[in-house]
């Protein structure tokens, strides 16, 4: 009997990974690859108006294009009218192009199957700005169908007519600064969890089993009830009304007409992210530092270290697994935060994906906010690297 | 016993209490010689990890004092008393190179760059571990760790060492090539070491003398041979090699020499402890002083016994057998020509000296060690 290799039970076991390979697909792979083409690409003006960008390709784009343009453009935009999409694309050509919205919208609605002389005066008859370039830039350029502009604006750039990329006005640009402001408050909820979160989990780790058992349990339970609670809870603890205020008022401290605003701003953004994010500074520090034994503490002052020196040369250099684990964790989760943000932010604790949630929910603009939800995400990868080859191999992995 | 000018260490008095109720040491008098290599030996729990620890200045005593030096270093931290120490898990700091773990008792001395160096490689070559200045302790092999260890606790030159069990987690055979080296290195440097273990043989093989530790008290301290040959309480007797026992009652006090009624049998033995007649006392008899078919009138104790089984241990026979109402008396008999020719199930005469049966206190239940 031929004794080949068995593949067979391998494939099996393949088998039987299959729905979660279908899951994970289906879930999470196509969702994230979808958002992410609607970055770049955005068919709903090309699809809408085939006809008048093939013919703008011609175009000078000095002037006013000319009449073959126009009729294109009103059998289109009739076509748009009657089949409902003329929002989407007046709303498309708006981003381009502020004020451009009602514009397109008005065209499209007071279009008439015959033109009022030629297709050019009808235009100009309905809003005279279809006789400037710019429009016709801006319906152009909302047209092509792989576009850039989505990155740029997430980074407060924009393209100009002439093709150039020049920085947005003052008064619109503001993904930057937000980007900004999120990496350093990440930065500084990490600072605060390192700092809350290294003497716990010292504590702990060091502790008898029978306290270390509940101390963790304390840090465990908090993380086993729902975020909501526990930024709601916040919202108790810190509005003007709430324990705390209610609290310095009884005591005197703070006037009753002088509480202080500890929530809806960034007070409370720091507040509650530094405390639903906890656990997971605490975690890998406790499970690093179980690991160092007491006997190295005792050996360092045997041997003639003080308790500074020795922490600084003995413990510390061994808990740097754990502060990198949980530090990058902790930044990471920072950095894509939104919840707790949102409920106890206020409108100055905002960060970036509160904005994301805006463009996806009230603005519409899904390729905006898939854009700028690449450009956290290719920060957290890039960080990940990073870490990966700062700690090389004998780091604590997060994943 | 050493007057206290020629202690280089001296527990007077301790006592310590981890919960204040049950005493881990207490009533410890004990002095080391300056030089000597000195254990404690006894079963777990006899508190000699505890004398280690408050002498190393982790743990503090209850009551008592600690002298070094004839100072009682009471006030005194763990950094302070310049003690070197080797811990049973070896403690070597794993991010550390082996060069960097020697050179850190150094380098908090704020001993200089080429001293250091010198120092350092000294000790490696004391350990024989040059060339593994590089490695971190993780790429080295267990007895490898452990000389590092040991290098560790020495380079910085202290005068008193200790150590913590320290070959516990080496296999059988490094350990043994390990007592001879920390014996070697005991004798180069001349320093003082005290050395805890619980396993007799090596606290034999290495110590110039063994404080034996029970319930957080010495019972007896002793060089290797007085502590095998002149066990002055039933524990030790028992604790150190190997012991026939017997219970029984004084019949007769003579000088030196005393008679134990033992089930029917008197057995006379050379008296060790106080006893007056009536007192319940324990003989205890080594295996190897046992002669088979003694010529009669040679020895004082002279009995029946019943051969029972023979184990066959390749230098010697382990014969057991019944005899003064004893059923696991046994006799170690040495595997020469001529010795110990006896069958299992015969009746034979066994006898030994009055000298060779010492006569201990009573001791306690049966079997507690």
């Amino acid at each position: 009997m031929p004794r080949g290799r068995n593949w067979r039970p391998q494939l099996r076991a393949a088998g039987l990974a299959l729905p979660l390979v279908a899951f994970v697909g289906v879930t999470f792979v196509a969702p994230l690859a979808t958002m992410f083409s609607r970055s770049v690409y955005d068919a709903v003006v090309a699809d809408a108006l085939p006809e008048t960008l093939a013919l703008l390709e011609g175009w000078d784009g000095e002037s006013a294009p000319g009449e073959d343009v126009f009729a294109a453009a009103a059998r289109e935009l009739m076509e748009a009218q009657e089949e409902r999409v003329i929002g989407q694309v007046a709303g498309r050509v708006n981003r381009v192009q502020g004020g451009m919205r009602s514009i397109v919208a008005v065209t499209g609605r007071r279009l008439a199957a015959a033109p009022d002389g030629s297709w050019r005066e009808t235009f100009l008859g309905i809003d005279p700005a279809w006789g400037e370039a710019g429009t016709w830039h801006a319906v152009r350029t909302a047209g092509e169908r792989y576009t850039s502009r989505h990155y740029l604006a997430a980074v407060d750039l924009r393209r100009l007519p002439d093709g150039s990329i020049a920085r947005q006005d003052e008064d619109r640009r503001i993904y930057l600064r937000l980007f900004a402001r999120t990496f350093l408050v990440s930065l500084s909820i990490t600072g605060l969890c390192l700092l809350f979160g290294y003497p716990l989990a010292h504590f702990i780790a060091h502790a008898p089993p029978r306290r270390a058992g509940l101390l963790l349990a304390l840090v465990l339970v908090p993380f086993w009830t729902s975020l909501l609670v526990r930024t709601t809870s916040w919202i108790v603890l810190l509005q003007g009304q709430g324990v705390i205020n209610d609290i310095l008022v009884a005591l005197g401290l703070v006037s009753d007409d002088g509480r202080l605003a500890l929530i809806y701003n960034m007070t409370g953004t720091f507040v509650a992210m530094t405390h639903v994010l906890l656990p997971f500074m605490v975690l890998p520090l406790y499970s690093v530092m179980r690991g160092i034994p007491r006997s190295h503490m005792d050996a360092a002052a045997s041997l003639g270290a003080g308790p500074a020196q020795g922490f600084l040369r003995v413990y510390w250099p061994q808990t740097l697994p754990g502060v990198g684990a949980g530090s990058l964790l902790v930044f990471i989760l920072a950095i894509g935060y939104y919840i707790t943000p949102a409920l106890v932010g206020g409108s100055t604790g905002q960060l970036i994906s509160n904005m994301v949630a805006y463009h996806m929910q009230t603005s519409l603009n899904w390729g905006l906010a898939s854009a700028l939800g690449a450009i956290i995400l290719a920060c957290v990868i890039g960080l990940y690297l990073l870490y990966e080859r700062l700690a090389g191999t004998e780091g604590v992995r997060v994943a | 016993m050493t007057t206290p000018a020629e202690a280089h260490v001296e527990f007077q008095d301790i006592a310590k209490s981890y919960d204040g109720r049950v005493m881990a040491v207490q009533g410890l008098n004990l002095s080391v010689r300056r030089g000597e290599f000195l254990s404690l030996l006894g079963p777990s729990g006899s508190g000699k990890t505890t004398c280690l620890m408050m002498l190393a200045g982790f743990e503090t005593p209850t009551a008592g004092a600690i002298r070094i030096d004839g100072r009682s270093v009471h006030a005194l931290p763990p950094r302070k008393r310049g003690i070197g120490m080797v811990f049973q898990d070896y403690a070597l700091f794993p991010h550390m190179t082996v060069e960097d773990n020697l050179a850190f008792p150094l380098d908090v001395r704020g001993i200089g760059r080429d001293r250091r160096r010198e120092l350092v490689d000294r000790a490696l070559r004391l350990v024989r571990l040059e060339g593994f200045e590089k490695r971190r302790p993780g790429q080295l092999s267990g007895g490898q760790q452990q000389r590092v260890a040991i290098a560790r606790a020495l380079v910085f030159e202290p005068e008193l060492v200790l150590m913590d069990e320290p070959l516990g987690a080496l296999d059988r055979h490094l350990r043994e090539e390990l007592q001879y080296e920390i014996r070697r290195i005991h004798r180069t440097l001349g320093v003082t070491i005290v050395y805890v273990t619980h396993d007799q043989q090596e606290a034999m093989v290495m110590s110039d003398r063994i404080a034996v530790l029970r319930d957080g008290m010495v019972e007896q301290v002793a060089a290797p041979e007085a502590l095998y040959e002149e066990p002055e309480r039933s524990f030790v007797a028992r604790f150190i090699g190997e012991n026939n026992r017997l219970h029984g009652r004084v019949a007769e006090v003579d000088g030196e020499v005393c008679d134990v009624e033992v089930g029917g049998h008197v057995v006379r033995g050379y008296r060790v402890v106080d006893c007056r007649p009536g007192d319940p006392v324990t003989l205890s008899i080594r295996p190897e002083r046992i002669t088979l078919h003694p010529e009669p009138g040679l020895f004082s104790n002279q009995f029946d016994a019943v051969i029972g089984h023979i184990t066959f241990v390749g230098d010697h026979l382990r014969i057991h057998m019944e005899t003064c109402g004893r059923a696991d008396f046994v006799a170690k008999i040495s595997n020469v020509v001529g010795q110990g020719a006896v069958l299992e199930g015969d009746e034979i005469r066994v006898g030994w000296t009055a000298a060779d049966c010492r006569v201990l206190d009573y001791g306690g239940a049966e079997g507690a060690v």
